[in-house]
């Protein structure tokens, strides 16, 4: 499967998805007016990738800023993600979330109180 | 007397102004305007620059998906697709404060969609968060009823809103949210 390697913008994350190595990465911000251009072949790609997984996808989410209009397209992106972890294959979400941002903090508990996989929140210092 | 947009604006001009918009809103005035706030707010703790930047993404994107085109025909004052967006602080914090044009149908939902959001406490909300995140279907631009919950939930305070009759039909809704630092 060819990686996807998006470099980021003001309004769209760097992504990093990478099936040899399992690794699914989303940084930066996701503010587009329009999220599900976006998001479409990201999700679309992990469709794939649910047939051929690695024995453990590791998942980095470090996001500074998101809007509701992405909110349901990283939803999308961990069903994709719960239906490789229900399948038998490790999956590891890493939540990041900066220093006193309880609102990226409690975004990412929502998340995990929705989606049936461990996930690890972990607190960015300055 | 019929409602005048400069009237309602200058309501506010008391309070320091540190950003204003007014005019047709589009996703490109949207980037150009979040890079100006952001260096509007650097005096803000982190935690309350979070909380402006997130409101004020949700509320231009807001003006921008559902905001009336207003007559062109010169029988209105404003015209076209017109919204403001204003940031602005007093001695309780910072308030942000939007206005846009809409038509009745639009008014009639909105107002039970804010009653009912503004009648919920910080966990009500939560789960009403979550529920149209889960639940619910999305329109093809993936909005879908959540940028106001989040709006309220971000800000945690109530909804201050009002709609005043325009012309035929029209309301000029107003929204204005406080951040407290």
């Amino acid at each position: 499967m060819e990686p996807i390697s998006i470099a980021g913008t003001p309004k769209t994350p760097t992504v990093q998805f990478d099936s040899g190595s399992g690794k699914v990465e989303i940084k930066g911000r996701s503010i587009p007016e329009n999220s599900i251009e976006f998001y479409k072949p990201l999700v679309d790609w992990l469709e794939n990738y649910l047939s051929t997984p690695a024995s453990l996808t590791e998942v980095n989410i470090q996001l500074e800023y998101f809007n509701t209009s992405s909110s349901k397209c990283i939803l999308d992106v961990f069903k994709k993600l719960e239906a490789i972890y229900k399948s038998g294959n490790e999956v590891v979400i890493n939540w990041y979330y900066e220093e006193d941002d309880e609102d990226m903090l409690e975004a990412g508990e929502d998340y995990q109180s929705i989606i049936k996989i461990p996930f690890k929140m972990i607190e960015l210092e300055d | 007397m019929a409602f005048d947009v400069q009237e309602w604006l200058d309501n506010y001009n008391k309070d320091e102004i540190l950003f204003l918009f007014k005019g047709e809103i589009t996703g490109t005035l949207i980037t150009d305007s979040l890079d100006k706030i952001e260096s509007k707010t650097e005096d803000a703790s982190n935690k309350a620059k979070k909380k402006i930047y997130n409101v004020l993404v949700e509320c231009m994107q807001n003006l921008f998906h559902h905001s009336s085109v207003l007559p062109t025909d010169g029988s209105t004052k404003e015209q076209g697709k017109y919204g403001i967006c204003l940031l602005s602080k007093n001695s309780v914090g910072y308030h942000i404060t939007t206005g846009n044009f809409i038509q009745k149908k639009h008014k009639d939902f909105l107002s039970k969609h804010l009653s009912h959001i503004n009648s919920l406490d910080k966990d009500e909300l939560k789960d009403l968060y979550k529920d149209i995140l889960n639940n619910q279907e999305f329109s093809e631009k993936g909005g879908g009823g959540l940028g106001m919950v989040d709006i309220s939930r971000k800000s945690g305070s109530k909804l201050d809103y009002k709609f005043h009759d325009y012309h035929k039909g029209y309301y000029f809704f107003s929204l204005n949210i406080k951040i407290v630092e």
